[in-house]
């Protein structure tokens, strides 16, 4: 059942379009969840499960042999359910559910309510660094070969457990690991250079130890290349940090870098606006 | 009075040692985890026979706790170490969302809890940490009284799957309990059978219980005392089956007596059974730097005052 079939940039491109597309149908539906930073992350998540992780959407915890993805900065839930649902871990009919009394698609992604393709809650910040640590020394416990991928919000990285695990990786050799930072510059109350500049995120991961790799989270050739060229340092002693550059709304024009769409739901016309700027290329579930 | 006797005193965190060690050789898939304080948690023996299964963390309790939530996806059963106080209020959201929320089988080891961590004071001798604990859902919480209990406990939370937090002590107290008993998990030990009032205790507190029912037998009070090792889940069958023999109940532990074991009595009595209950616990208070003995006398926490509050709450059941 695992297996990665190759994609044109092309084909992962439309992927993320009709991602985009559930992610503001299903914040509008419930009207609440985050909108920005889901389509901030569009063409990472689409790239990572479609193109670049070794996955099986027979799900088991354990995922022995296969690759894991951790978010942590789970308020991003609706990306990762819809790549989850279009990628064949349950049917999309589902995301219509999104935020519904009794659905498996809480506001923030939980293992509670069993749902394929989640293996930690996540919501609360700043933990998923370490669970993906934990993840990755298990693999290495177990001879599993396979690569753990877990990705961050930039104002996330104000929570300190953050540090301490990025401190804890490099020095035990956590080289399984390939994180990657969601750099878009927004937090809910603006601007992280204005709450709490994050300063030179490249500078502080490498003096803690960490290879750092730069991609253009939004630009769906630069991401998959990235990903691919962090896997070829994977093994060499050092975790991988991918210090991806997006636009929170990326796709949705006015909702596009700023901070106010972090945690608004879209009015009907703005909807229908949002709709007419991403073409569905997929049945919309 | 059932006789207990001692020909040894030894902490309940050796105990815990021991029991790591042996669950490991049962199973390969346990790992443990600590936050430099591996000779506190006397987790050496562990370490030199299977050093790739440890993992030193350093000082960051939250990574930890993390760490092992990662640790169990993959199928390893991770104990982890720390004191008690470091164990919990200090990272309860990390094992809120990452262990219990998540369903991890993560065993949270806790040394050092209580009074009886002695001259470091209050800011490590944490006394909310079982009401901490108990609220999680799903959270198996665990206080052994002695020695072999407590490495019974370690090696039997090994083959339970789910979260468990395990709290024991430093001090060296009397080793009473069987060495080859079985632990089971939820089940209240009958220490002593008696007819006037119900003494539970749990910890430290069991040993006291023992020599306050020696005194009452004296006095000719027969009592009845019970261990409840696992708070959560409580031995509900156990203890209403006593309070309706005796018609009263002393609850003793080394805690704080909002949040902890006599709660989870009295909210079990107040719908099953409604009875008198005295509580021999710290009086919603922080402790101090003292020996451990002088700490437990201050804070009301000796056989005296277990045998106070069985001649108060006797004379409450026959009003």
């Amino acid at each position: 059942m695992k297996h990665i079939k190759h994609r044109s940039i092309k084909e992962l491109e439309d992927i993320a379009a009709q991602v985009r597309r559930d992610i503001v149908r299903m914040v509008h539906r419930c009207q609440s969840g985050h909108p920005g930073g889901s389509l901030g992350c569009a063409d990472f998540f689409t790239a990572l499960y479609f193109e670049v992780m070794n996955h099986s959407t027979d799900f088991t915890m354990d995922g022995k042999d296969e690759d894991l993805f951790f978010l942590s900065n789970g308020h991003i839930s609706p990306v990762f359910y819809s790549v989850l649902a279009r990628s064949g871990y349950f049917d999309i009919s589902e995301l219509a559910t999104f935020r519904k009394l009794n659905s498996r698609l809480q506001g923030h992604p939980t293992t509670h309510e069993g749902l394929p393709g989640i293996r930690i809650a996540s919501g609360s910040l700043g933990q998923g660094m370490s669970v993906a640590i934990g993840a990755a020394l298990a693999k290495k416990l177990n001879k599993d070969h396979s690569v753990v991928y877990s990705l961050h919000g930039d104002g996330e990285l104000q929570e300190g457990q953050n540090w301490e695990a990025i401190m804890y990786a490099p020095f035990n050799k956590v080289d399984n690991l390939i994180s990657s930072v969601d750099y878009n510059g927004q937090q809910i109350d603006g601007p992280t250079e204005k709450v709490l500049s994050l300063e030179n995120l490249q500078a502080k991961f490498e003096a803690f130890g960490w290879h750092v790799i730069n991609s253009d989270g939004n630009d769906m050739d630069s991401i998959v290349k990235a990903l691919h060229y962090a896997k070829s340092l994977l093994g060499k002693g050092k975790p991988i940090l991918n210090l991806m550059s997006t636009q929170m709304g990326a796709g949705v024009d006015f909702m596009m870098g700023s901070h106010k769409w972090h945690g608004v739901a879209p009015n009907d016309e703005q909807l229908a606006l949002a709709l007419a700027q991403l073409p569905s290329t997929l049945k919309d579930y | 009075m059932k006789k207990y006797t001692y020909t040894e005193k030894k902490d309940t965190r050796s105990g815990f040692g021991a029991g790591l060690l042996e669950a490991g050789k049962k199973n390969p898939e346990v790992v443990a985890l600590c936050a430099d304080l591996v000779g506190s948690l006397k987790m050496d023996a562990f370490i030199k026979e299977f050093p790739e299964r440890f993992f030193q963390i350093g000082i960051a309790e939250a990574n930890m706790i993390g760490i092992a939530a990662g640790l169990t996806i993959g199928g390893k059963i991770p104990f982890t170490g720390t004191f008690a106080n470091f164990s919990t209020g200090r990272v309860y959201d990390q094992i809120r969302q990452s262990v219990a929320y998540s369903d991890k089988n993560v065993k949270i080891c806790a040394s050092h809890a209580g009074l009886t961590l002695g001259e470091d004071g209050a800011t490590h001798q944490i006394l909310e940490d079982i009401g901490l604990m108990k609220m999680l859902p799903g959270m198996t919480v665990i206080n052994p009284c002695d020695y072999n209990q407590t490495k019974a406990a370690t090696i039997a939370i090994a083959e339970h799957h789910g979260p468990v937090y395990l709290r024991f002590g430093r001090p060296v107290i009397p080793v009473f309990t069987d060495p080859d008993q079985k632990f089971e998990i939820g089940k209240a030990w009958m220490v002593n059978e008696g007819t006037d009032v119900t003494i539970i205790a749990t910890g430290h507190m069991v040993w006291k219980a023992i020599e306050a029912g020696e005194k009452l037998a004296e006095m000719g009070i027969d009592a009845e005392i019970i261990n409840i090792h696992t708070i959560k889940p409580l031995d509900e069958a156990a203890v209403l089956k006593s309070v309706k023999k005796t018609g009263c109940v002393v609850t003793c532990e080394e805690h704080n007596k909002f949040g902890g074991l006599g709660e989870s009595i009295a909210r079990l009595l107040s719908t099953e059974l409604p009875s008198p209950q005295e509580f021999v616990a710290v009086n919603d208070s922080f402790g101090e730097s003292g020996t451990p003995d002088q700490l437990m006398t201050k804070y009301g926490l000796d056989s005296i005052n277990i045998i106070e509050a069985a001649q108060k709450v006797i004379k409450r059941a026959k009003k």
